[in-house]
């Protein structure tokens, strides 16, 4: 808005809008000045609106004022500085466009030194940012020598954040500069400190990406053998990652040559940590290698990780068994992965059992009916009864997968126990978990069924000492309802849970309530007003007031569900007199539901 | 075996020395004292020294003591524009002189604390310092009390003086103020509420067009700095995680991690992340009865990232390779003395108070109560040799444990070359003895501006074995000697030797004695 102003003065006597001019400009006076100030908050707020300062005062001042100034600013806090290295990310507009673009490098070089990782990070992908938009000429005069000047600069956290730079000055530099570049990134990877080289490991598969063919096989594999050899744990686990980038860029057969090898090795690496990378990324190094070598090679290092002595190890590998599954032959998965798969049942460690109950469902359809049966059904048995209630638990909630391959039948001995068991551990987290899938087992196990193993479990649930659990049971009726119908809710479940609004303790009563208007829109109209309405209509006369407002709230709910002349000659009555009730709460929620009553009508 | 490449190929400094070339005794002299108590100036509590640490370049040297105070010390000698790195190798190649140090800055690392759901008090006392990798000129170091550790940049900073502003700073309203100010002149009222920054943004979308060369009127703030501080800033405070007293923190060789022990854990942490932390190992008997030993010192491998040792109240030490597994509660490699004959005291006088690795990560050292034990990595059967460091005090066993004495906690330090040791003893003496094959040097010093003052008497000179130093007083039970005697309640627990000159600080209550060779 004052900027309207500006313009509108603008072809008027100068004289006379100078006073206009400097009133509007006041807040953006304070703006600046608040890069100074004491109040970290206030100087974050600036940062914050750099672009707005940019173009208060022009391009040609924001480059030869406000980014020197900028690049001078970099003792501030990390805060600032992080917001500062996002936003000279976008700045290229402010600055006069890309033909200008070069100038917003130094305070990012600058902020790329700085100790605080997260705020180097940000000054690198901004950088990268401006990199991609800058022209090709521009690059190789600014852009390369910066990518230099980090790589050689004295603290490590220069030569960490040239790492990340490579890949976007690379594919426009001339043929020499491409050497140099290429001898600069050897140089970080051979740096003395680990921290570097991680950086180099890491930004490894980015650059490797922009190297020509014949480099890449040569030099860049140099440098990654060397990375998959340092003496660093932490740098060898970065280099694991390398694996697959670097394996989607080589040719096939150059990549069974070279990757699959290094796989192997790390796969028995000394070092624990080095092979979890390993167990969590193999699927995808799989995936870059093509199913020939996986199935020859890489199959026996994952077998071997399945069977690791460590078991953070086991545990991700053993999350990947289904995955693995898909993309070997039949055979080889029954042949080879399957025993391990049995031994893993009953490892020692539950991390390892649980991991592998969420996912081994997910084999049924892989090995088909027969193999499932026969070989499977028994792990599903053993996990069903394993001690950890969530091994139980990720068995029970992948059911369905199972269901369709060999039908529930089978399962259904060993699952009630579970079920059963589950359903009344002394954890209410346990409990709550159960009930969340009672639903999907309701689905795949059938009316009949259901009727008869789990329905009273369904009740007791509303029972229970956690507000949690009878909340979510009051929920799960009505999910049931949903399920099984209308009529088989009207038989099996209503009357049971209106039985219960007689229990003596107020909160019990609370959760029927709930339930009751959970349960009202699935019902529909009829059997609300036949069956439920009454039961509501009785508890307003309860003694305790919390439940008499939880009354006027389910007959809010009501409203909709049941006829108009229902509301009026029941509900209506009712709240009148709940809004007379002494309890200030009781009358607030009666006149609320009495507007919506109101509102009903006019609709 | 862990350590394959322990010998391979590498010059060793430390024993044995085949060619016979001993290094004589060195004549140690005083460099500089710090903190002297003027005479007849009582010594505050708080004053005293509880740590000491050189960095890894030795240009820096920090003391924390029981107020919860960092002190940092700076070299002033041999400053010139060389490179870091071309000054090490000057140092190491020929010692021109002997470094000397001015103060620094200092701060407060720890507050005294009250746990509420404890009701326990925690002591803001500095127990460990220990020094990171330096960035961009400003220095790294990780402190830590009983229970918390915190990560400390001091940086040298300019102090700004903003000159000049657009607003006349007597104009200039907080911002709430100035908003409220702006608003009633302001030609439209559509300002939304909030601060100075939400209006402009919702003024300037769209309909900012300030004409191309900007507004001459508007300036950036000037500003000045010709000062310079030191400022010293907590980046992490890692805490929670420890149910018992910090014992030690170590960091590792890669850079981004550390440990912190206490007496039944130790915990793996990132540099980075203070909120979550490893537990990797874990003594803790499931029944506190079956209780026998605690963890009291703990330390990564100075270049194997994965290899960290720990000692125990029993006089063990054991090595843990991480890359076996998660949870190090199995060691790899248990250092252990032969079964020494057993007495009340054998057990208590086990106990280890310090454990370091040699600077090529070859050797440990170890001191416990009486004696100071050099290890070679490769071999846990005995220690390679054993110094005796207050032999005397053996018949006195009874009265320091009446006194809590036995318990003190005694740090040890090796050379930068690895072939000496020192640590420390009462009546602030403290010991240099010499760890190559053949060496008999085993000298006597004092912390104090005399530090050679007992050198006359008849015991210092002779030999590593020999029963040390003191004088058995005739004052019976009298463990305070004017005459020259030791004095149980001026020990010398800290100090530190200087990771490349023969330089060793040390500590004798609030003062902080540097002695050269």
């Amino acid at each position: 808005m004052d900027l309207t102003i500006i313009k509108l003065y603008d072809q008027e006597d100068e004289q006379k809008i100078m006073s206009v001019v400097d009133e509007p400009l006041y807040p953006i006076a304070i703006l600046i000045d608040e890069l100074k100030n004491d109040d970290i908050q206030l100087r974050l707020n600036s940062i914050r609106r750099l672009s707005t300062i940019a173009r208060a005062l022009g391009e040609e001042r924001t480059r030869k004022e406000l980014i020197p100034f900028l690049s001078e600013n970099n003792d501030d806090d990390d805060e600032v500085l992080l917001a500062m290295a996002e936003e000279l990310g976008g700045f290229i507009l402010y600055v006069g466009g890309i033909d200008y673009a070069h100038v917003l490098l130094p305070p990012l070089e600058t902020l790329c030194t700085v100790e605080e990782t997260v705020v180097r990070e940000k000054a690198v992908e901004s950088l990268c940012k401006i990199g991609t938009q800058m022209r090709q000429n521009a690059l190789v005069e600014w852009f390369i020598p910066l990518i230099k000047r980090l790589g050689a600069g004295e603290w490590f956290t220069a030569r960490v954040s040239a790492c990340g730079l490579f890949h976007i000055a690379y594919p426009s530099a001339p043929d020499h500069l491409r050497a140099e570049l290429r001898a600069v990134y050897k140089q970080l990877c051979h740096d003395d400190m680990p921290m570097v080289r991680r950086s180099a490991a890491s930004n490894l598969g980015k650059f490797a990406a922009t190297v020509e063919p014949a480099y890449l096989k040569t030099e860049i594999m140099s440098f990654f053998i060397h990375l998959t050899k340092d003496v660093q744990d932490s740098v060898r686990i970065l280099a694991v990652e390398g694996c697959a980038a670097l394996g989607r860029l080589l040719e096939p057969q150059d990549c069974v040559a070279n990757i699959v090898n290094v796989i192997i090795e790390f796969a028995q690496d000394k070092s624990w940590r080095v092979r979890y990378m390993v167990a969590n990324q193999l699927y995808d190094l799989c995936e870059a290698v093509g199913p020939e070598p996986t199935r020859e090679e890489l199959v026996a290092a994952y077998v071997r990780l399945l069977r690791d002595n460590e078991a953070e190890v086991r545990t991700a590998a053993a999350g990947k068994v289904t995955n693995f599954c898909k993309i070997v032959s039949l055979p080889l998965a029954v042949h080879s992965i399957l025993p391990c798969v049995k031994e893993l049942a009953s490892d020692s460690s539950q991390h390892v059992r649980s991991a592998l109950a969420s996912v081994i469902m997910g084999m049924a359809p892989i090995l088909g009916k027969e193999a499932t049966i026969e070989q499977l059904l028994p792990i599903f048995l053993a996990l069903l009864k394993d001690e950890f209630p969530d091994v139980r638990l990720n068995i029970i909630s992948k059911l369905d997968q199972v269901n369709q391959v060999i039908g529930i039948d089978l399962l259904s001995q060993s699952l009630l126990p579970a079920i059963v068991e589950l359903a009344e551990d002394k954890h209410w987290r346990v409990r709550l978990a159960i009930i969340e899938y009672i639903p999907l087992l309701a689905s795949q196990l059938g009316v009949a069924f259901f009727d008869e193993k789990l329905g009273a479990l369904c009740m007791q649930w509303l029972g229970d000492q956690v507000f949690s659990i009878r909340e979510a049971a009051a929920n799960n009726l009505k999910r049931l309802a949903e399920e099984f119908g209308p009529e088989w809710a009207r038989q099996h479940i209503v009357n049971q849970v209106l039985e219960k609004i007689n229990n003596g303790h107020y909160l019990y009563r609370m959760t029927i309530l709930n339930a009751i208007s959970l349960l009202a829109p699935v019902m529909g109209a009829d059997v609300t007003k036949e069956i439920m309405l009454p039961v509501v209509i009785n508890a307003a006369k309860d003694r305790v007031p919390n439940i008499k407002f939880n009354v006027a709230k389910v007959l809010q709910s009501l409203i909709p569900v049941v006829d108009s002349d229902v509301v009026d000659k029941i509900i209506r009555p009712c709240l009148g007199e709940l809004s007379e009730d002494p309890d200030v709460d009781v009358r607030y929620f009666a006149a609320q539901a009495l507007q919506s009553c109101d509102q009903n009508m006019s609709t | 075996m862990v350590i394959s490449d322990g010998n391979d190929g590498r010059e060793k400094p430390l024993l044995p020395s085949e060619n016979g070339l001993l290094s004589r005794p060195l004549e140690w002299k005083l460099s500089q004292v710090f903190g002297e108590c003027a005479a007849g100036e009582e010594v505050q509590e708080v004053d005293i020294i509880s740590a000491i640490e050189f960095d890894k370049s030795g240009e820096h040297l920090a003391t924390g003591d029981r107020g919860g105070r960092l002190v940092l010390f700076e070299r002033t000698d041999g400053r010139d524009l060389r490179s870091r790195k071309e000054l090490e190798k000057m140092e190491t190649s020929m010692v021109l002189r002997h470094p000397e140090y001015r103060y620094k800055t200092e701060f407060q690392s720890h507050e005294p604390e009250f746990d509420y759901l404890k009701s326990l008090e925690i002591e803001e006392k500095i127990n460990k310092i220990r020094w990171c990798e330096s960035t961009n000129n400003a220095l790294f170091l990780l402190s830590t009390n009983d229970k918390t550790i915190k990560l400390w940049k001091v940086s040298e900073r300019k102090v700004k003086k903003v000159l000049e502003m657009n607003v006349d700073s007597s104009f200039h309203f907080s911002n709430g103020n100035t908003l409220g100010q702006f608003e009633a002149h302001g030609p439209v009222g559509s300002l939304s509420n909030g601060s100075t920054s939400d209006w402009i943004g919702s003024s300037t979308v769209g309909t900012f067009m300030p004409p191309s060369n900007g507004i001459p009127s508007l300036h950036l703030p000037v500003v000045s700095s010709n000062e310079f501080t030191h400022v010293a800033k907590c980046r992490r405070i890692y805490t929670h995680a420890h149910d018992y007293h910090i014992n030690s923190i170590s960091n590792n060789s890669d850079g981004e991690t550390f440990i912190s022990s206490d007496d039944l854990r130790i915990n793996l942490w990132n540099m980075e992340v203070s909120d979550q932390s490893f537990n990797i190992v874990d003594i803790k008997p499931a029944n506190m009865e079956d209780l026998r030993e605690v963890i009291t010192s703990a330390e990564f491998h100075p270049t194997h990232c994965n290899i960290l040792a720990y000692s125990s109240s029993k006089g063990t030490i054991r090595l843990v390779d991480m890359r076996q597994s998660a949870l190090c509660d199995r060691h790899t490699k248990l250092f252990e003395e032969p079964e020494a004959p057993k007495s009340f005291f054998t057990e208590i006088i086990a106990s280890i108070s310090d454990l370091k690795f040699s600077r090529d990560g070859c050797y440990m050292v170890s001191r416990d109560y009486m004696t100071v034990k050099l290890w070679d990595l490769n071999m846990g059967s005995a220690p390679v040799a054993t110094f005796k460091v207050h032999e005397y005090l053996r018949p006195k066993l009874c009265d320091l444990y009446e006194k809590d004495a036995i318990f003190d906690k005694f740090e040890c330090s090796l050379s930068g070359d690895g072939s000496r040791v020192a640590t420390g003893s009462y009546s602030n003496l403290f010991r240099v003895f010499g760890t190559q094959v053949g060496s008999e040097e085993a000298t006597t010093l004092e912390a104090s501006r005399t530090p050679n003052r007992r050198a006359g008497h008849p015991l210092q000179n002779s030999g590593r074995n020999l029963i040390g130093f003191g004088r058995r007083t005739g004052g019976k039970g009298s463990d305070v000697d004017m005459n020259g005697g030791y004095s149980f309640s001026s020990k010398l627990l800290h100090l530190a030797w200087h990771p490349s000159a023969n330089l060793i600080a040390c500590a004798a209550s609030n003062s902080l004695y540097m002695y050269y060779a």
